[in-house]
């Protein structure tokens, strides 16, 4: 039991180390570093603008999804590589965010179903963020349930129709491009009659509105769609097996280990430290400190969790199912955290406004960016089903609607 | 990285667990469980003729010289089956105050005795209500003899020689306790067994009436000692914890699978399915705190007394909870003494308070976190 990189391990960190020290943009190092969740702007530059340079200068110099082939814009890495790379990348990962789904899902999507000449038009300017994806499966009728979309695809020559409404879409506001999921056969069970295609963004007749979330901000976004034309040879897999070519992409969402999730204990941890309550020190204080204490355990059992999903890869083992607690535990510890952290504050921690609230309001905007981590990317119920399913065996959901057509699915709770 | 056992390491895990499911059935464990025996006199040889008992003490004291981390995996499948033998108070406690302070003389008279299993060690540090802490030891030690009650003492009945804190100052510091060894066999001992919530691992107060000892370790070092002993237990007790939150995990999912209600598997409601999703994830947390405790316990890190804080805290409530639900998956079943789940469950609640309770651990973690930022 080690903590020590092999020797081609170490020397392929002492490269990745020496280019980034060399590279990156650090006058922004200090403000991502402190930055968390719900808070993730830079003060003087615009943060798309700044991920976006920093991408292209590592695809510029094969720092770019290092794990992709380099035929299509990446470096052909092995997967502890590619962790070994997002420890040295530290904050500026964080400049990251706005690729994720498209690197993450998107990408590995194109390369297991798109045409070659597709491929390789489209992934070297994704691998550079040239160009940003988007992903669009969640619909107001099926967040959960996925295959309960309604968008329907309708075949007209050469090219399909598209007509319905897209939901909780993570940056369709700035993509130009997007996978997407339809309905091409209503008169057959769910999941068989659904297929992936991808398009783009600022075809006629696609129409993006922003969503206010319950914090205030606007991180997703309704997409409608008006007869938009999309030829054939955009359809990813084969029509009809939609629902597989998804289940592509959701495994690569679940398959990116060695990220960090994020927890808000080491920002908790540090407030504690430097806070004094009525009767004094916070850190002193024996109820704080139980606390504190069943936090720092959650936190660094998620570290150590994924450090041993890490050794996994890098014995060249698939790592086991252990990750996928990551987010539940995150997800709503983080909440908590924020709770206890305002709790701490007493009437104060009702101000939010980052002039006049404690610590800039980090606390705040993280209580109000904490429900969407609880729902975004599977909800907890979800992660709970999947782990009781996957990893434990347990029987699967009832679904009442599973050899059913779609179009006799009842459709609405109540009269 | 390695952060993980190696392939010889989980052999020796699977030769464990193959050797326990064979000797230390369920059945074997109600013996002691009913009170028919004090501990496992069969289990406890067969664990010394494997080389178990002494996997971590040096070849020179009769040991197998392997390390803590062959220790560690023993430890998992020691909790995992629930073993009524006195291997924690012994092994991870007695063992290791003679590890670390022993004189070469104390050492070859004990540990080769451990190793072989003709010893039962122990650790007599309580005395009454309280956690770990220099001003709740009240016991003198004075001209090489001792006064006072030790309770609860874990196997203090079936122990041969135990480790003494003592008082031996009276300034209010850590260098007022000193340890002792004292020979339970050879007088000045008033042995009393306590019925505890766990039958398979007796408890028991000791009562020091001008009982000879030895020192162990130099005067005034004694809370330094049983701090380091104290983290070393917390991990390898950890590893019990971890193999215990594992079993009683798997008893709920294989009852789940089984027991039909309402027409359905009863692991095909999502309430079962998510209690049992849960118990996963604490015991998965509990699983990767306990790596890192053993990953410093093997390598004398300082990151060791941190860890080991963790260790200990996150496999508490891991086994706590995987021993309590595994009860309500079971329903009434699970609350009779004909199924096992309460012998987790029993197991589960003693450990959580032998080494100190939660409470206690919790705030010598962020002790630990506060001194390891400030350095």
């Amino acid at each position: 039991m080690n903590f020590d990189d092999t020797p081609q391990e170490a020397e392929f960190r002492a490269i990745a180390r020496a280019w980034i020290g060399a590279n990156a943009p650090k006058q922004y190092e200090e403000e991502l570093r402190k930055s968390s969740l719900g808070r993730t702007q830079l003060k003087n530059a615009n943060i798309l603008e700044v991920a976006k340079a920093w991408q292209k200068k590592k695809a510029d110099a094969g720092w770019a999804c290092l794990h992709w082939p380099e035929e299509y814009g990446g470096r052909g890495s092995s997967p502890i590589e590619r962790v070994i790379w997002q420890q040295e990348e530290g904050a500026f990962g964080k400049l990251s965010h706005i690729f994720i789904i498209g690197h993450g899902m998107c990408g590995p999507t194109m390369m297991a179903f798109a045409r070659e000449e597709h491929k390789r038009a489209c992934l070297p300017p994704l691998a550079s963020g040239e160009k940003v994806w988007c992903q669009l499966f969640s619909e107001p009728a099926g967040g959960s349930d996925v295959a309960g979309l309604r968008t329907r695809a309708e075949k007209d020559g050469d090219e399909w129709v598209i007509n319905g409404q897209k939901i909780w879409t993570s940056g369709a506001h700035y993509s130009d491009y997007g996978i997407l999921l339809t309905r091409t056969d209503p008169t057959v069970p769910k999941h068989k009659g659904l297929t992936m295609f991808f398009l783009d963004m600022k075809s006629p007749g696609v129409e993006v509105r922003p969503i206010k979330q319950a914090s205030g901000a606007f991180d997703f976004n309704e997409v409608y769609f008006t007869n938009v034309r999309i030829p054939d040879h955009q359809r990813l897999g084969e029509v009809g097996d939609g629902w597989n070519v998804s289940l592509t992409t959701l495994m690569n969402e679940r398959m990116s280990i060695g990220a960090g999730v994020s927890t808000g204990f080491p920002e908790l941890f540090e407030y504690c430290s430097g806070l004094m309550l009525d009767d004094g020190p916070a850190i002193e204080d024996r109820a704080v400190r139980s606390k504190l204490a069943n936090w720092a355990v959650k936190a660094s059992g998620l570290r150590y969790t994924s450090m041993r999903a890490i050794s996994a890869l890098s014995k060249g083992e698939r790592p086991g199912p252990e990750n996928s607690i990551g987010k539940l535990v995150a997800g709503s510890m983080i909440q908590d955290v924020a709770t206890y952290a305002l709790d701490l504050q007493g009437a104060a921690g009702v101000v939010s406004g980052p002039e006049d609230a404690e610590v800039a309001g980090r606390f705040q905007a993280m209580l109000l960016r904490a429900p969407g981590t609880r729902v975004e990317g599977g909800t907890d119920e979800i992660m709970r089903n999947i782990i009781a399913e996957r990893v434990l065996g347990l029987p699967g959901d009832i679904r009442v609607d599973k050899d059913v057509p779609f179009n006799k699915i009842p459709t609405k709770g109540r009269g | 990285m390695n952060f993980d056992f190696s392939d010889d390491q989980k052999q020796l895990r699977d030769q464990a667990r193959k050797f326990l499911a064979e000797k230390c059935s369920p059945k074997a464990v109600r013996v002691v469980l009913d009170g028919k025996a004090p501990y496992d006199k069969e289990l406890w040889k067969g664990l010394a003729e494997m080389g178990f008992l002494g996997v971590a003490i040096p070849e020179e004291f009769g040991g197998a010289g392997a390390g803590h981390l062959e220790l560690c995996v023993i430890a998992e499948e020691m909790g995992r089956a629930n073993a009524p033998v006195p291997f924690s108070s012994t092994v991870y406690l007695a063992a290791e105050a003679l590890l670390i302070a022993g004189s070469d003389a104390q050492k070859k008279k004990w540990l080769p005795a451990i190793a072989s299993g003709e010893a039962i060690g122990t650790l007599a540090l309580f005395e009454g209500k309280g956690n770990p802490s220099p001003k709740n030891v009240k016991l003198t030690a004075a001209n090489g003899v001792l006064n006072g009650v030790k309770k609860p003492v874990a196997d203090g009945a079936i122990a041969d020689f135990a480790v003494v804190a003592a008082r031996t100052g009276s300034s209010g510091r850590d260098g007022d306790i000193s340890l002792f060894l004292v020979d339970l066999k050879a007088g000045g001992v008033e042995v009393k067994s306590l019925t505890n919530l766990d039958p398979t691992r007796g408890q028991a107060e000791i009562i020091f009436k001008d009982c000879k000892a030895e020192p162990l370790g130099a005067a005034g070092d004694g809370w330094s000692i049983l701090t380091q002993v104290l983290d070393r237990a917390a991990v390898l007790c950890a590893f019990e914890q971890v193999g215990g939150s594992d079993r009683a995990l798997e008893m709920g999912r294989d009852y789940a699978l089984d027991r039909i209600a309402f027409g359905r598997q009863i692991g095909s409601f999502q309430a079962v399915k998510h209690m049992l999703a849960d118990m996963y994830v604490s015991a998965t947390l509990a699983r990767s705190n306990s790596y890192y405790g053993a990953w410093a316990l093997s390598t004398n890190a300082a990151e060791l007394p941190e860890a080991a804080a963790a260790a200990r805290i996150s496999a508490t409530q891991a086994f706590q909870h995987c021993a309590k639900n595994n009860i309500q998956v079971h329903g009434g079943m699970g609350f009779t003494w004909e199924f096992d789940c309460h012998m987790y469950y029993r197991r589960a609640n003693a450990m959580a308070l032998g080494l100190g309770s939660l409470s206690y651990w919790e705030d010598q973690l962020i002790d630990r976190m506060r001194k390891k930022n400030a350095a």
